[in-house]
């Protein structure tokens, strides 16, 4: 809410900057100073401990071959083997890189467009405007564990919803067939994803100042001129945020294909690659870790451009 | 919380009903329609009996409606029993989450030191990794912690619901600190300047004067956290092994098996699995937008 708020302020040209606030120098008492190390400290030890420590190991391990089970002392380092493996031989890995991509590009389409389409369309005097929100909002809270067993209802071949729907002959094996079980699955998680791109945006909407939109009008420029040439810029900080959460979503899918194939037949993917050693049949450490780093490579440089939007203040528009 | 979502209903306003406003609601109907269609179809196959979709299939009118698959989906699933891991998991990792991130957030929107910024970029950017990129050397270091036999029967972080709890509070620590440090440094500073003069020490202007004032956002991020620890799936499944303290989310996988034919049951058995997560939606939906709005429009 409040971050709402700021923003137009920040948005006036010419204006005071931001004030910065609670910065200013304070001297400490020594029992103070010692308290405050503690409840800055403890937490980013925990947060250190188990976040960041374990992905660096990740980075560590994917040069080692290892089984994970016995002591540390069977580690073998081996350099780069397992990353020269995993991009030439590991014959899953390439499927996956393709899968994951195809997941994003999916998620950037669909949920992306049909979230902005149903912002910009809601963010109006509306009639049962909260009505229609909740609605969409609602699959939102279910897990993407349970999406993949409520659509399997969907997609079954026997009396499922879309075969009866589409009455077809030969009844479509939606999940079974590796050509489309993927596009199959990802319009469930788009069906997931919309209402948040659509909270994303109904959010960023709100904070356009109206004045740009009249101004705009005042000029004769049309609707969808005004949203294309002057709102949909402005909205650039969400635009970033949307594009960060979409790829972050599409580089941890994983729940929903796991319930619905354990992420095999045309439903691999990376996240599925890594689990498989800890939980799967292959034990691999090194090998999986590798293709965690490169998850991590890739989440990174997004990660960084979250940071920057948003720690960045002379960045906001 | 909403405040900034809703524009003020313009009640005087009575408009003309033009046709462009007829389509755009026909259009707003049937997507929502199509939103709901999954669900509404997992509850009308959950309330038929399997005897009944085996003749007809379930693309047809049903013969009776009853909540028989609900009750067996609860007993055979075991669900009370995973219910109660679940709430083993949740209710303290919320807490300690809360509490944990509202203690660096107030650090990092107070006091100025060096790595005031660093930190808390830090905490956003471990929040925002692939679980995947952490999973394995985190399975590897929970089996190499060893705990004492009242603390985890497995007497080591590994298939205990304490290492799921930890992993909950580090993991999610990082979008909670995020939001609180973005409400506290809203709130005037002269407030604790004052409390400061007056002799209060860190902690109470902390304890006593920021904590209470942040309530709708700890409102707002108690709704998300407790709908995304219930939700979780991974932690569980790679760090638990025993299947009997597994969550009711990942526990789904075990009933799948149970059910394998019997789709009715299936379909009872999420919605039953959905239930708490619903509830919270629809009672406090306000603060579940809420929180979420605050946790991204941060330009």
């Amino acid at each position: 809410m409040t971050a709402l708020q700021e923003k137009p302020q920040a948005a006036v040209p010419g204006g005071p900057p931001p004030r910065r606030r609670g910065k200013r120098a304070t001297a400490l008492a020594g029992t103070d100073k010692l308290v405050l190390g503690l409840m800055l400290g403890i937490p980013a030890v925990v947060h250190l401990l188990f976040v960041w420590i374990p992905a660096l190991g990740s980075v560590a391990l994917s040069f080692s071959e290892w089984n994970g089970i016995g002591g540390f002392e069977d580690i073998e380092w081996i350099g780069v083997g397992n990353y020269v493996e995993i991009f030439t031989e590991y014959p899953r890995f390439w499927p996956a890189v393709q899968h994951n991509l195809i997941w994003l590009v999916f998620l950037l389409v669909v949920p992306t467009s049909a979230g902005l389409l149903l912002a910009v369309l809601l963010d109006r005097e509306l009639r049962f405007s909260r009505v229609y929100q909740s609605a969409l909002y609602l699959p939102m809270v279910l897990s993407l564990a349970l999406v993949g067993f409520i659509w399997q209802l969907i997609y079954t071949p026997d009396g499922g919803l879309l075969n009866s729907v589409l009455g077809l002959d030969k009844p479509v094996d939606w999940i079974g067939d590796s050509d489309i079980n993927l596009y199959a699955v990802l319009v469930a998680a788009a069906w997931r994803h919309t209402g948040y791109i659509m909270l994303l945006y109904l959010a960023g909407l709100k904070s356009v100042d109206p004045a740009l939109k009249e101004a705009a009008a005042l000029d004769g420029a049309s609707s969808a001129q005004t949203f294309f040439r002057v709102t949909f810029p402005v909205m650039k900080p969400v635009n970033i945020v949307v594009l960060v959460v979409t790829v972050i979503e599409a580089l941890r899918a994983f729940d929903i294909v796991y319930v619905i194939n354990k992420g095999r037949n045309g439903l691999e993917l990376l996240s599925v690659l890594v689990t498989d050693n800890i939980i799967g049949e292959a034990s691999r450490i090194g090998r999986g870790s590798a293709v965690a780093v490169v998850l991590l490579t890739i989440s990174l440089g997004f990660i960084i451009t979250y940071l920057y939007q948003v720690f960045s203040k002379e960045n906001r528009t | 919380m909403t405040a900034t979502l809703e524009r003020p209903a313009a009640k005087a306003n009575k408009r003309s009903v033009t046709p462009a406003r007829i389509a755009l609601h026909v259009f707003l109907v049937l997507t929502c329609l199509m939103t709901l269609a999954p669900l509404l179809w997992a509850m009308y196959a959950s309330l038929r009996t399997y005897e009944d979709t085996s003749v007809n299939g379930y693309f047809s009118l049903a013969e009776s409606l009853t909540f028989e698959n609900f009750a067996k989906a609860w007993e055979i699933g075991n669900l009370p029993q995973y219910y109660w891991n679940t709430l083993l998991i949740t209710i303290p990792a919320l807490v300690v989450t809360l509490l944990l991130s509202s203690m660096v957030a107030f650090g990092v929107a107070r006091f100025s030191f060096k790595f005031n910024i660093a930190l808390l970029m830090l905490f956003t950017a471990g929040n925002l990794l692939p679980q995947q990129v952490i999973v394995t050397p985190l399975w590897r270091l929970y089996r190499l912690i060893e705990l004492p036999v009242w603390m985890s029967e497995s007497e080591s972080l590994i298939d205990s619901q304490l290492g799921v709890i930890l992993i909950h509070i580090a993991f999610q620590m990082g979008f909670c600190t995020f939001v609180l440090s973005n409400y506290m440094k809203t709130i005037p500073y002269e407030l604790t300047e004052a409390a400061r003069v007056d002799g209060a020490s860190v902690f109470r202007q902390y304890w006593q004067l920021t904590l209470p004032l942040c309530r709708p956002v700890l409102a707002a991020l108690a709704t998300l956290e407790f709908t995304w620890i219930y939700n979780d799936f991974l932690w569980a499944l790679v760090l638990i092994q025993d299947g009997d303290k597994m969550p009711v989310t990942s526990a789904l996988q075990n009933l799948k098996g149970t059910f394998f034919t019997d789709n009715n049951l299936i379909a009872a058995g999420s919605l039953l699995v959905a239930l708490p997560t619903l509830v919270v939606f629809f009672v406090l939906q306000r603060q579940f937008v809420g929180g979420l709005t605050l946790g991204s429009t941060k330009g």
